[in-house]
């Protein structure tokens, strides 16, 4: 595939995406592309539908109808859910990568810091123990986690650095894709600065495509390209982050803009 | 469990478990060595005795034997334990069948942790009482979520656990129980064995079937099958070894246990295998011990 087709080919393509959960609306008729390099943020009020749809994406819950397709490293697209379990799960630990809001989801907290880096690697093989703990001291550096931590397990470490060794045992094996549910959700205000400035670098410094659920338009802004906003299960707006944010046309999005200027 | 025989008058179907059962255990084990180091479910019976007395090993050695076997029983290596004689006189009373401490006169072993010295032949069957089947299990408790892993051949985790050891201890430090790949498939806890014996698993010329009764798992490894201890290139897998050879014997190869001697608290290095040592000093074999004892 020449660079030409690759940029004209959604990575991530939802395609009449629903799911409810028995009468409940979980989020309904979603479509939209991602492209290679993207970042998308899908904003909106808690319950909207942002998780249910990140889920979906994700692979992690099967939707109602309609289908995702994922482009992979050949170049075909997969339907998200109906290609066989190992697969997915095998797209899970190889081309993608999930970062969950609450730490102690993604991290497994009885292994050190190292041993979660490294998890991904020798999922994938790893056989070398200097070269994965050198790895994992890399990620360790890059996220901004003490290297003299190392060997601790992820219990003894403040919620920032727990959410910050959840990103680097995510981004260590240079997935294609990353899925990020508030990822900055519940930790102090001047620690969520940092990693935002963190997840920026990173995003930038990787070229990373990637979708971040996000309540906070702050976020939002300083992460993504293009915005998504959810209201009761379905998308208000769509545009570019700017302009989504800085000329809303969407009743619902002028609102919610306007309570975050002034509160 | 009472050794004596004071229900003689009671009449027990051969090696204790009923027909029924017996064909359902065989059942299980054939697919067992169908699918080397898979664990089959089964439905384990209650025995006479309690789980931690090995119920998996004896059910098993229950299901296969035949009035012509020679049966040896072995629990830390020795055939004298409590356990081991328990066992023991357990199936010489509900077979009738005849029972050696003699690893090459033995058709069938049963056994807790060590596998004998003596190479095994052809012919042979070695079973293990296994406590703890699945080696998946201290890293993810979730049985739908160890299956799958299984299933899918995704064995991250197991060097996740050794690399936690060297982090840890600088080196791997598990020594029982240590894990291992049968025929380049299935990861596979050779629980409670220590790791000395590990070598002796791979191309074993006898069949090696595992019964655990608490988790009501069977597994097993045909002869001849590829056992390989997991490891990292630059931390390969070692057994141990011992400074000193054993006192009683001299060998310095086979696994050697520290006991206390007498009351002053002297400590001496001895085989863990007694039929290995007896054999050695029968043929005038002495270790460092006997020639200062003498
Ligand atoms: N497991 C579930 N069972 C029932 N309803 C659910 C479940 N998960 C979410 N919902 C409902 O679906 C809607 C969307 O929830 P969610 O996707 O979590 O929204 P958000 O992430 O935007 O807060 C909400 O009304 C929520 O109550
Ligand atoms: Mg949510
Ligand atoms: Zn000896």
């Amino acid at each position: 595939m020449t660079e030409q087709e690759n940029l004209q080919t959604p990575l991530l393509s939802a395609q009449s995406v629903t799911k409810t959960y028995g009468p409940h609306l979980g989020c309904s008729d979603i479509s939209f592309d991602l492209y290679p390099g993207e970042v998308i943020g899908i904003v909106g009020e808690s319950g909207s539908g942002k998780t249910t749809l990140l889920n979906c994406l994700a692979g992690r819950l099967t939707p109602d109808t309609g289908a995702i397709f994922y482009t992979d490293r050949l170049g075909s697209a997969l339907n998200v859910h109906t290609v066989s379990e190992p697969q997915r799960r095998m797209l899970m630990r190889t081309d993608w990568a999930f970062v969950h809001q609450h730490a102690r989801d993604g991290l497994r907290m009885t292994v050190s810091a190292g041993g979660n880096v490294g998890e991904r690697l020798m999922a994938g093989g790893a056989r070398h123990y200097g070269n994965i703990r050198e790895q994992a001291l890399d990620w360790l550096e890059k996220t901004e986690v003490d290297t003299s931590r190392i060997d601790d397990r992820p219990d003894t470490f403040s919620g920032g650095m727990q959410q910050r060794l959840q990103i680097a045992r995510n981004l260590v094996t240079g997935p294609r894709l990353v899925f990020m549910d508030e990822p900055t959700g519940g930790l102090d205000v001047s620690v969520q600065a940092r990693l935002l400035d963190l997840l920026r670098g990173l995003v930038a410094e990787m070229g990373l495509s990637a979708i971040i659920v996000t309540h906070d338009l702050a976020v939002a802004r300083l992460l993504s390209h293009r915005l998504m906003v959810m209201r009761r299960g379905q998308v208000v707006e769509t545009g570019l982050t700017d302009q989504v944010l800085d000329d809303p046309q969407d009743a619902y999005t002028q609102l919610l803009v306007s309570s975050v200027l002034h509160p | 469990m009472t050794t004596e025989t004071q229900d003689e008058g009671l009449e027990y179907n051969f090696a204790y478990l009923d027909e029924q059962t017996k064909r359902m255990i065989r059942r299980a084990l054939l697919k067992a060595v169908a699918v080397p180091g898979y664990q089959v479910p089964f439905a384990g019976r209650e025995m006479p005795m309690p789980y931690g007395w090995g119920t998996g090993g004896i059910q098993v050695t229950a299901s296969i034997l035949e009035s012509e076997d020679v049966l040896k029983v072995i629990d830390q290596g020795a055939d004298d334990t409590t356990n081991a004689v328990s066992i023991r006189k357990f199936f010489q009373r509900v077979a009738g069948i005849a029972t050696t401490e003699k690893t090459e006169e033995a058709t069938l072993i049963q056994t807790r942790h060590r596998i004998p010295e003596t190479p095994l032949s052809e012919g042979q069957i070695l079973v293990y009482q296994v406590p703890i089947p699945e080696p998946l299990r201290f890293l993810e408790p979730r049985e739908t979520e160890t299956r799958k892993m299984h299933a899918l051949e995704e064995y991250g985790l197991m060097h996740v656990k050794l690399y936690e050891d060297i982090a840890r201890h600088g080196h791997i430090a598990t020594t029982y129980a240590y894990p291992v790949k049968v025929n380049d498939r299935y990861i596979m806890d050779p629980s409670p064995t220590p790791k000395f014996d590990n070598p002796k698993m791979n191309r074993c010329a006898a069949l090696q079937l595992f019964g655990a009764g608490r988790e009501k798992r069977i597994y097993a490894v045909p002869p001849y099958t590829d056992v390989v201890s997991l490891d990292f290139e630059d931390h390969p897998f070692e057994i141990q070894g011992w400074d000193q050879p054993c006192s009683i014997c001299g060998d310095s190869t086979s696994f050697l246990d520290e006991v206390i001697m007498d009351d002053q608290g002297t400590r001496m290095f001895v085989c863990s295998d007694t039929d290995h040592c007896a054999s050695r000093q029968a043929q005038g074999y002495q270790g460092p011990g006997q020639e200062a004892a003498e």
